[in-house]
């Protein structure tokens, strides 16, 4: 005896949050019973193994045939299949695309290729996140990359738009497509110590502050915010001036030494190390206009400068203190032309730092 | 050329990809209707195509409209190759030719393509511009109007219910012509889909023109089905109530405060309640008969005033009933089955011989035929009425015969190889053996049955069968009940549905449960008593019917749904020899069913069952038998006894284990009747608990000496297996009070009784029920979820015992419910109604149940505290007025009482039922506030009875609350929910919500847009890949749901109402990676508003309209 079919359709589509969270974690549907079980839900209602298996199934199946229309989220608002609430609409969409930190943390700035996506064996055993849902988020990264690469217009709002997601998860899903676009490193050793969160902010940061997008004229260009201000990066090459020039060098350095004198305990260790720090910074500027410099633009950035400043002990408030007056001290000086651009690339390197400078 | 139907096909969108190579589609539509077909441009290398078209239009007879669906065809074009469907769109034009219902068609349809399923969506535009057409010959009923709801729909109020129509039409299936070998499952299946639709429209026109020869405009309760035959064909019926309906007008729409007015509400019920003007004259006669055809009831006050005419012949009518399941296998010309005709009693047989042979003569000639037929059978295919609508119910009635399809020759079938319909009456007239025949036979004898009752009538009416290979069984069944024929008559339904359900000011609260029959002559053994309520008139100890619990009954505590489930092998066999074996084991089955039914209901320490339904399907090697009703105290009848367990003999079994039974027995009693809270008013309710007493004494007596004697049971089995009432079980306990007698004397009857305890109670915050109202809840939310859900379970065990089969066959309908208790318990507190389930033996080791139901949300807090509650829903002049009336009432009815409980006292039942009627009506309100006469007539029968002996006043006046709180339960609901549905807001546009009720909560419908009847067919070849046969029938079932919304949506509704699917047959081939799915579902599409939008403006223009109703019922 054994139960051939068994299906249970509602007019409205029921859903069990629960149960999508584990469908969408790439449980089976005999361990998400085990999880199930023991999450208590039997006692809720009386029920048996048997009922809680049929009860999986059935959603399982559900979510399997709206699998189809989650890859196109505006279908399922008026698709005609599931009559589903719209707030229901909009979990199932959010949680589809919802992502693991630790999972994407592996990805980012990979070409989304099928090379990478050979790979995700490995990355599922090494974050412990199921295979299934490897190949969920690693297919939504690569959805969401190539829906916007063909849009014009602000990237953010075209991510929000076309996947009809929430504005945090818009912005992440954007700082992972300027991540591939770019290409940027984030797999070194060094740069372990840093978590997606971290580098979405910096994204962020860079797709408001550098891209094409960025500047106001250019409205509807293709890939606006996705590709780095071109001219831009050509400009920063003028900021070579500033550890070029041995006046312009010193002067800047005693500008922001007098600034810092008597704020703070690491005062020695900053003026010592003022010279080798602002010419890590504007090296690292002047290279920009090269794609594998771009690259390796937040290893740079801890090569350079985090690294000796943390090796200097200075704390959080030491390096905000430092880059502040290191930037505004440039303002002062008469001979130094560019401060537009100064201001451009300081603006997002401080910020950058800022989020950066920790454990 | 009355008509011209336009179409416009203006978009498509998520077309499936067509050209591999480009990933795109370039899409046209064909658009036909008859034999006309249009075709837009091709949209090329889109898969969101724009044609915007050309209005097409086609010019037709009303005749095609009403019969033929607006075909539409969606195609990839191919410069090379043929082109590709990508799917249809089958469009019935009905709804477009009542001038009230909806005026254009317009919106997305699910393009459907029976191989591939949904293949986007496609938008259209479908007008109809009708002529005038004063050709009195017409072969077209446009403009009748079709609804499934089984009560008089909302917004509309009966004037004249003429009663029972029914048609069938019968055509080859296309599946099984010899072309179907040549072309694709999906040319197949298109020709299935299209002659079903052609056969219901054809099917629907035919009832409509028999409505319009009535003088009906309106077809109720209208009830479709489809019987596969196989080879022999493929029939589609229907069955429905005529009437004529009148539209209230919009706004005022009966809205539920008003029918509480005390100034209205007389008025509105002069006519109803004839008790207030009980000195004059009661106006049966001041009619003008001659207005209007004539209607079924005509003939029938007669019988209906004096209940016993067939006295006579009522010993042998009992006798008659064996024909249930009667096996007509020989063909023979003139009337009945042999069998079952020839027991009938002389007089009565005659009598019937005589009527069905003139109905056949005069069938299909003329109007005074079908009138004729319509007089035959008054039946009903309502399971709810307008208050004192149904005066009392005798008990369920019901036939089955099994008849063998091959022996059907029906030489046009067997020539035609086209689409041609055949109307399978003209061609048959003068041929008896024909499945019209065959009801015909089933119908007089549910008829035979009704008039054994004492009643004239069968409401809550139903035909059904069930196919397997060749044999077919046919049932039948209703509740036979007398009706007040005044309502027949002069078209006094005044009342519009909402009103229906709500408080007449006559409340017959115990009225119907009255016994019809002469308590001299019963028709059956049964234990009469004195109505626990009025103490004037006998009721019965039970009480089973097909109907809804009427809305003005005095129930305690809550229902809950109950079901009797029965397996019993059979040999397999071939034709005869196989119809016969099935027809000997089906009064076995029927009568375990009943039996089970009645102790499971005494478990739940309820007397009444309602919406009883009992399924009986047959396959290869087994029948299978489910009967679901909804139990309910009624606080009219008496208490249920115990359930007493007896061993065979002493010392046959251990007495120990007899005795732990017991125990387990009396517990669970007690367990469900804190669980439904039957705490029936006290003056009655210490019967119960005295009989609890009995029970154990009885008990411990029982252990020692058995009390049944063996012949005793026999002869009640026999009784039983030969009627169909369903009334008689009680005659043994006649002796000892309402103990009702287990005997163990195998092994068999202890896992009868362990299987009678395994009915797991539903876990707490759920109730269940098989019918619209739930008893004992009426304050629904607004949260509503339909579902659909099929179980199919496989037999691996070649060797099965009937018992093994028994606990299957449970286990499966259990697990089923604790599975919906289990996904709906987000609902919780929340009641499962309508649950109906449905069962079938595709293939030999098969067992396939499918349910449909609507789960619905209720306030727990209010159940508890609703008179309190009242004033803070209404308007606190409704309150105040509210509370006026009942005491306005009270004075009235008492007065009335006495008048008439002086002229009862007699046995004279004079024409004037109604006045008697009336008075029981009052029964309730008289109880709370009555007199010292009153109360003293009822001490003395309860002295009698000599159960009690503890303070009347309180007793009564408890008793009196219970009655008041359950007087109007969807009043309740409605206005309750107004709160809820504020909170819930406004639903987006798009969500069409869906219900087997004829009403949704805290929602008024205000328009009903037509019938929505569907037949679609699902194939695959690639069962595997669309997730085996749950992921195929999971999104077939969905999208059979989308294409409903679709509809309904096109045509301007945003839900579906008495929703039901009726058919869900499934075959599988897994070896082949090949399954197949047919599914008919219908409802009534209605637009509907939150009771908020209009509450104002409808309770104020509503006074007119029920006084205005109320004048034109009493001319």
């Amino acid at each position: 005896m054994s139960v051939e079919l068994d299906v249970f359709v509602g007019n409205t589509t029921i859903m069990d949050e629960e149960v999508y969270q584990l469908w969408l974690d790439g449980y089976t549907v005999n361990d998400a019973v085990k999880v199930r079980m023991e999450g208590g839900v039997m006692d809720e209602c009386e029920a048996s193994k048997d009922v809680l298996l049929s009860d999986t199934m059935d959603q399982y199946r559900t979510f399997q045939m709206c699998e189809r229309l989650l890859h196109s989220p505006a279908k399922l608002a008026n698709q005609l299949l599931f009559q589903i609430p719209p707030h229901r609409q909009i979990m199932l969409i959010e949680r589809y695309y919802a992502f693991d930190d630790t999972f994407v943390r592996e990805v980012l700035g990979k070409k989304l290729s099928k090379g990478t996506k050979k790979d995700l064996d490995d990355i599922s055993a090494k974050t412990g996140v199921t295979l299934k849902s490897c190949r969920r988020q690693f297919d939504n990264f690569k959805r969401v990359f190539k829906v916007v690469e063909e849009l014009k217009g602000p990237l953010v709002e075209n991510i929000r738009q076309h996947f009809l997601l929430s504005d945090k998860l818009a912005r992440d899903y954007a700082a992972i497509v300027f991540f591939a676009n770019n290409r940027f490193e984030t797999g070194k050793r060094k740069l372990q110590y840093l978590s997606f969160q971290d580098f979405a902010f910096c994204a962020g940061q860079l797709i408001s502050n550098w891209t094409v997008g960025a500047v106001g004229e250019y409205n509807m260009v293709e890939d606006m915010d996705v590709d780095l201000d071109k001219e831009f990066l050509q400009e920063l090459k003028e900021l070579k001036i500033l550890i070029t020039d041995k006046d312009l060098l010193d002067q800047h350095k005693s500008l922001v030494c007098t600034a810092l004198r008597g704020k703070t305990k690491v005062f020695p260790e900053m003026e010592t190390s003022f010279k080798n720090l602002s010419r890590g910074l504007i090296n690292i500027a002047a290279k920009l206009t090269n794609t594998k410099d771009v690259r390796d633009f937040f290893i740079d950035l801890v090569e350079k400068f985090i690294e000796p400043c943390r090796s200097d002990r200075w704390t959080a408030a030491d390096m905000k203190l430092y880059l502040t007056h290191y930037t505004n001290s440039a303002h002062i000086l008469d001979t130094f032309k560019h401060q537009v651009v100064w201001d451009r690339y300081m603006g997002v390197v401080k910020s950058c730092i800022f989020k950066m400078y920790h454990d | 050329m009355p008509g011209k139907l336009k179409a416009k096909i203006v978009a498509g969108r998520h077309l499936p990809v067509m050209d591999r190579a480009s990933d795109l589609t370039d899409a046209f539509v064909e658009v036909k209707f008859g034999n006309t077909t249009f075709k837009t441009d091709v949209c090329p290398k889109s898969l969101n195509p724009q044609w915007n078209s050309e209005w097409f239009k086609f010019e037709v007879d009303d005749e095609d409209l009403q019969d033929e669906p607006l075909q539409i065809t969606v195609l990839d074009h191919d410069t090379y190759s043929a082109n590709d469907a990508i799917g249809k769109v089958y469009i019935d034009i009905d709804p477009l030719l009542y001038s009230e219902a909806a005026s254009v068609i317009s919106g997305w349809f699910p393009i459907y393509d029976t191989i591939h399923g949904i293949r986007g969506e496609i938008n259209v535009i479908v007008k109809v511009e009708l002529f005038n057409d004063l050709n009195r010959f017409r072969q077209s009923s446009c403009g009748v109007k079709f609804f499934c709801t089984t009560c008089i729909p909302q917004c509309y109020r009966a004037t004249l219910v003429h009663g029972f129509v029914e048609e069938l039409v019968v055509n080859e299936d296309p599946e099984y012509q010899w072309i179907d070998r040549i072309r694709t499952p999906r040319a197949s299946n298109e020709a299935r889909q299209r002659l079903i639709s052609l056969m219901s429209g054809e099917l629907q026109r035919k009832i409509g023109l028999k409505v319009l020869e009535m003088g009906g405009n309106a077809v109720v309760g209208y009830l479709q089905c489809f019987d596969l035959e196989g080879e022999s064909g493929l029939v589609v019926r229907a069955i429905g109530t005529a009437c004529t309906l009148d539209k209230l007008s919009s706004g005022s729409a009966p809205n539920t405060n008003t029918h509480m007015h005390p100034n209205t509400a007389p008025a509105s019920n002069a006519c109803n309640s004839p008790s207030k003007d009980g000195k004059e004259p009661v106006f049966v006669e001041d009619l003008p008969s001659s207005s209007g055809p004539p209607t079924p009831f005509r003939a029938l006050p007669t019988s209906s005033s004096s209940p016993p005419p067939f006295s006579p012949s009522k010993p042998c009518s009992r006798q008659s009933s064996s024909s249930d399941t009667d096996l007509s296998l020989t063909p023979k010309t003139g009337m009945g089955s042999g069998g079952s005709a020839g027991k009938e009693a002389g007089p009565l047989r005659t009598l019937l011989r005589q009527q069905t042979q003139t109905a056949l003569e005069q069938r299909g000639a003329s109007s005074s035929g079908l009138l004729l037929n319509a007089r035959e059978f008054p039946f009903f295919t309502l399971t709810s009425f307008p208050p004192g609508f149904l005066l009392h119910v005798g008990g369920v009635v019901s036939a089955r015969s099994v008849k063998l399809l091959d022996r059907i020759h029906n030489p046009a079938l067997g020539n035609t190889r086209s689409y041609k319909l055949l109307d399978w009456n003209s061609v048959t007239a003068d041929e008896p053996e024909t499945r019209d025949a065959w009801w015909e036979e089933i119908r007089q004898e549910i008829k035979s049955h009704a008039r054994a009752l004492g009643c004239h009538a069968v409401v809550g009416y139903s035909e059904s069968t069930s196919i397997c290979e060749e044999v077919c069984i046919l049932s039948a069944s209703g509740t036979a009940a007398i009706l007040n024929p005044r309502y027949m008559r002069e078209g006094c339904l005044d009342i519009g549905c909402t009103d229906h359900r709500f408080e007449d000011p006559s409340p017959p609260s115990c009225g119907f449960c009255h016994i019809p029959y002469d308590e001299l002559n019963m028709p059956f053994p049964a234990q009469l008593t004195y109505c626990y309520h009025c103490r004037r008139q006998k009721v019965p100890d039970v009480l089973f019917t097909t109907i809804d619990l009427p809305s003005e009954a005095a129930v305690a505590g809550k229902g809950c749904l109950i079901q009797a489930r029965l397996c019993r092998l059979k040999k397999k066999a071939q034709g005869e020899t196989n119809a016969t074996a099935i027809s000997n084991l089906l009064p076995f089955m029927e009568y375990e069913l009943h039996t089970q039914l009645m102790n499971k209901l005494k478990l739940r320490s309820m007397n009444a069952l309602f919406g009883l339904h009992i399924q009986i399907s047959v396959g290869e090697n087994m029948l299978l038998g489910l009967a679901s009703a909804t139990g309910v105290y009624l606080t009219a009848l008496p208490a249920p006894g115990g359930i007493q367990i007896a061993g065979k003999t002493p010392g046959d079994l251990s007495n120990e284990h007899i005795s732990s039974i017991q125990k387990r027995i009396n517990d669970t009693i007690a367990v469900n009747k804190e669980l439904y809270q039957i705490n029936p008013p006290k003056l009655f309710a210490l019967d119960p608990e005295v009989f609890c007493g009995i029970n154990m004494e009885l008990a411990e007596e029982g252990v020692g000496s058995p009390i049944p004697e063996p012949r005793h049971r026999s002869r009640l089995f026999r009784s039983h297996s030969e009627s169909s009432d369903e009334l008689s079980e009680l005659d043994l306990s006649h002796g000892k009070k309402d103990a009702f007698v287990l005997e163990i004397d195998d092994t068999d009857a202890v896992e009868d009784i362990h299987s009678l305890l395994i009915d797991a109670p539903p876990p707490t915050g759920f109730y269940s029920c098989n019918t619209e109202n739930m008893p004992g809840i009426s304050n629904w939310t607004s949260g509503v979820q339909m579902f659909t859900s099929v179980r199919v379970l496989r037999l691996s065990n070649a060797n099965l015992t009937n018992q093994g089969l028994n606990k299957i066959f449970t286990d499966l309908c259990e697990n089923l419910l604790k599975s919906f208790y289990f996904k709906l318990r987000s609902m919780i507190p929340c009641c499962l109604c309508h649950l109906n389930f449905t069962v079938a033996v595709p293939e030999e080791e098969l067992i396939q149940v499918t349910v449909t139901a609507v789960a619905m949300t209720y306030d727990k807090e209010q159940t508890q505290e609703k008179t309190a509650e009242k004033p803070v829903n209404k308007g606190s002049l409704e309150a105040e007025e509210q509370l006026q009336f009942p005491l306005e009432l009270c004075a009235d009815s008492s007065s009335s009482n006495i008048q008439t409980a002086s002229k009862i006292s007699g046995v004279a039942e004079s024409t004037n039922i109604s006045p008697r009627a009336a008075s029981v009506d009052y029964g309730s309100f008289a109880d709370r506030c009555s007199t010292w006469l009153e109360l003293l007539r009822l001490k003395a029968h309860t002295i009698r009875r000599g159960s009690v002996k503890t303070s009347r006043r309180t007793q009564s006046l408890a008793h009196s609350v219970s009655s008041l709180e359950r007087c109007s339960p969807l009043q309740e609901g409605r206005s309750r929910s107004l709160r809820s549905s504020r909170s819930f807001g406004g639903s987006s546009v798009t969500v069409v919500k869906m219900t087997p009720l004829s009403f949704l909560p805290g929602i008024r419908i205000i328009k009903y847009l037509g019938i929505i009847n569907m037949f679609f067919i699902r194939e695959t070849t690639s069962l595997r890949e669309e997730g085996g046969v749950s992921g195929f029938l999971h999104s077939f079932i969905a999208e059979v749901f989308a294409m409903v919304r679709a509809h309904v949506a096109a045509l301007g509704g945003n839900a579906v109402v008495s929703y039901s699917m009726k058919e869900c047959v499934f075959m599988e081939n897994p070896n082949k990676n090949q399954a197949q799915c047919l599914i008919n579902v219908s409802g009534d599409a209605v637009i509907c508003i939150s009771e908020t939008d209009q509450e104002s403006s409808a309770s104020t223009a509503n006074t007119g309209q029920t006084g205005g109703g109320g004048t034109d019922g009493a001319t």
